[in-house]
């Protein structure tokens, strides 16, 4: 790996929502529990599990819509606090999953496009707002006589590249993706992800790119994190996690993509999981997958395992594997 | 693909047959795109509201009313407080006198000077004052007291149910018992009594107060204290509903402050509770302003109200049952007009009722 700076590093960070279990009594719900990983400048880092495990609430404590329960999260070499958020609004953008409820609807998307240089102030007169918009729009591939229309009268693509140009409008380094093709029709997808693709290569940017589908994040990435009931349970490059899966969990993740050649799908075994994914609110004692893992052991009970390098930075949280 | 390699299709099977479709042609996708021209959610309720026989009927009859209460003190030669007087005598004949009707003394002057005095619409009045100048004046005041109720209500209720609902939490909670307590007040009993109250206090003030009387401005203040809780609630709910779409959670992550999230993204997206919660306050506003007056603690004479005219027409009722209907019917119309314009705001400004 080189050795430029990270421009992300989490470290042991963890997001708990009380929730009220009756009168006067709260448990907390462990959403994000103690999740550590970096980004570099211009990387991809691909995070994948089940829904319900915590990866919108990953990317929503980082721009700080929560307010973490602990854990650092450094931002180019700095700790970013309630402090100085305001500041780092402008370096730190997130896509959202659903295109229809991210984008305001009695809005233009002139208006949600320029939010950002609205409250940002970034320009100085109306021409040079509109001009900006415009330049934007072009960026994402839409159509500029459309600026004056309202979101509900675009396709979901067309409305997910809306919420995209609104995130590069203040020119951010890091744009949190929260599973930004998932919503949209599979003859779309390709095209979105492609596109943010490109715009990586031009402007440089870094994405945390959250899915719940292996082959997209596949592509995409450059590194993946797996994530399981709010925590990372192996993070490796991206093919090398794709052809030597350790962790049980990630196996059975890829073993459940359709594969298109039928010799090497034949070949796979396939693994299924048992049971389902425990409560948040009652995670298991010790490693939490261990209720629906094939190896598990008396000491998977007592004990939680932590990431190990297996050398290459491919690091897995498993005893057994 | 062609129809040689398809899959036989089983006469039984809901599998839809593909050689049966064609390509679309440029025209129709064309066609398809002048069909979603752009409009904007306004002018789409708008278009809907005028599509709605009733809602058109009772803007009608409300524009209509507007017209006659704005210019009908312009064209009538009688005042709201004038005691009719012919020749600069006081025309003690031209007591309770029926619709279209001229008193004895008038009809001699007119026949004797050869001119034509102005009909007296609705008649006169027990003490010789033009009736249809006093009706209109009364329109004028319940009608501006339902609009100025509402405007208070809606600026109370507005800015405290946004505040409970974004805030949310403990502050929510506190907020919300508040208007428990003051939902729990009877506001008739605390009416009265400000108005006791507020005529002590204020006395023999003069200018806009006096004319309105003391129990105008307690009506007022009641409104203010206690009828925005309603409107706060409904507020509030609507806005812990909105809050929780995406493009909310976008705003503060582009790090909008507070007041923009709520002004452009919460607000307007609670705008159509919020016009027709207004439209529906205004005639319960009325509604209330008359009654009062009805049993006496409306506006101060000699200002006329609608309810303080159907007070005193229900003391002659037996002789002249007319002075009763026309007030009574104007306030009929004010307020089932209002009604059906808020029922037809909220089909309009209701997207899922999309048609
Ligand atoms: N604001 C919140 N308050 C309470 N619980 C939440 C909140 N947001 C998410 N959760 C819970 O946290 C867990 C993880 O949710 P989420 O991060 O959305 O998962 P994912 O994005 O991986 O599907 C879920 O059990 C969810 O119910
Ligand atoms: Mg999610």
């Amino acid at each position: 790996m080189s050795d430029t700076k990270n421009l992300v590093e989490v470290r042991d960070l963890k997001m708990h929502f009380p929730v009220k279990t009756g009168w006067n009594k709260t448990i907390p719900l462990k959403a994000v529990d103690g999740v550590s990983f970096d980004i570099k400048p211009g990387e991809t880092l691909g995070l994948v599990g089940e829904s319900g495990c915590g990866k919108t609430t990953v990317g929503r404590t980082l721009l700080r819509l929560y307010t973490p329960t602990s854990g650092e999260f450094r931002y180019n070499g700095e700790l970013v606090t309630e402090k100085n958020m305001p500041s780092l609004r402008k370096e730190m953008q997130m896509v959202f999953q659903d295109p229809y409820s991210s984008l305001n609807p009695r809005m233009t998307v002139e208006d949600i496009i320029g939010e950002p240089l609205d409250v940002h102030k970034l320009y100085s007169s109306r021409d040079e707002r509109r001009e900006k918009i415009l330049k934007l729009m072009e960026t994402v591939g839409l159509n500029a006589e459309h600026a004056t229309r309202y979101a509900h009268e675009f396709s979901g693509g067309q409305r997910q590249r809306i919420g995209i140009a609104r995130a590069l409008a203040v020119d951010p380094k890091f744009i949190v993706c929260d599973e930004p093709v998932s919503a949209l029709d599979v003859s779309i997808q390709a095209q979105v992800v492609n596109m943010f693709e490109e715009l990586q290569e031009k402007l440089g940017v870094a994405y945390l790119f959250i899915a719940h589908d292996l082959l997209v994040v596949h592509h995409i990435s450059d590194r993946i994190a797996v994530m399981y009931l709010g925590k990372i349970v192996e993070i490796a490059d991206a093919d090398e996690l794709n052809e030597n899966p350790i962790h049980p969990y990630t196996t059975s993740l890829l073993s459940a993509v359709p594969i298109p050649d039928p010799n090497i799908a034949r070949s796979r075994k396939r693994i299924t999981l048992e049971g389902e994914i425990p409560s948040p609110l009652h995670t298991p004692s010790g490693c939490a997958f261990r209720t629906r893992c094939p190896y598990a052991t008396e000491k998977c009970a007592q004990e939680c395992p932590t990431l190990q390098d297996r050398g290459n930075g491919h690091q897995v949280a498993c005893f057994n594997r | 693909m062609s129809e040689n390699n398809m899959p036989k299709k089983n006469p039984l099977s809901m599998q839809i047959d593909l050689a049966k479709f064609e390509k679309a042609t440029e025209e129709e996708k064309r066609q398809q795109d002048v069909m979603s021209e752009s409009s904007t959610f306004f002018k789409d309720s708008m278009k809907k509201l005028f599509k709605n026989p009733l809602a058109v009927f009772s803007i009608i009859v409300l524009v209509a009313i507007i017209l006659v209460i704005i210019f009908a003190p312009m064209v009538v030669p009688y005042g709201y407080s004038e005691i009719l007087k012919v020749n600069g005598m006081r025309d003690k004949t031209a007591m309770n006198l029926g619709p279209m009707q001229f008193s004895e003394n008038e009809l001699k002057y007119m026949e004797e000077n050869n001119v034509k005095l102005f009909p007296h619409i609705f008649g006169t009045d027990e003490l010789s004052r033009d009736y249809f100048i006093r009706v209109v004046y009364g329109t004028r005041v319940s009608l501006a007291v339902g609009f100025f109720a509402s405007i208070i209500v809606l600026i109370i209720g507005v800015l405290y149910g946004s505040i409970s609902g974004y805030a949310g939490g403990k502050v929510d909670l506190f907020m919300m018992r508040i208007v428990d307590v003051i939902y729990s007040l009877p506001d008739m009993l605390v009416i009265i009594l400000l108005s006791v109250v507020l005529k002590e206090v204020m006395g023999e003030s003069t200018g806009i107060f006096a004319k309105l009387g003391t129990n105008m401005i307690s009506i007022f203040i009641v409104f203010g204290l206690l009828y925005w809780v309603g409107m706060a609630r409904l507020v509030r709910g609507q806005i812990l509903s909105v809050k929780e779409n995406e493009y909310v959670l976008a705003a503060k992550s582009i790090g909008a402050k507070p007041g923009r999230i709520i002004w452009k993204h919460i607000l307007p997206n609670c705008l159509s509770v919020i016009i027709i919660t207004t439209a529906l306050q205004i005639p319960s506003a009325i509604f209330t302003e008359s009654f009062l007056s009805f049993i006496g603690l409306g506006v101060a004479a000699p200002m006329p109200s609608l309810g303080s005219l159907a007070n005193t027409a229900r003391q002659g009722i037996q002789s002249y049952p007319y002075k009763l209907l026309f007030p009574a019917l104007m306030i009929c119309l004010i307020v089932l007009a209002l009604n059906l314009l808020g029922d037809g705001l909220r089909d309009a400004l209701d997207p899922k009722l999309k048609k």
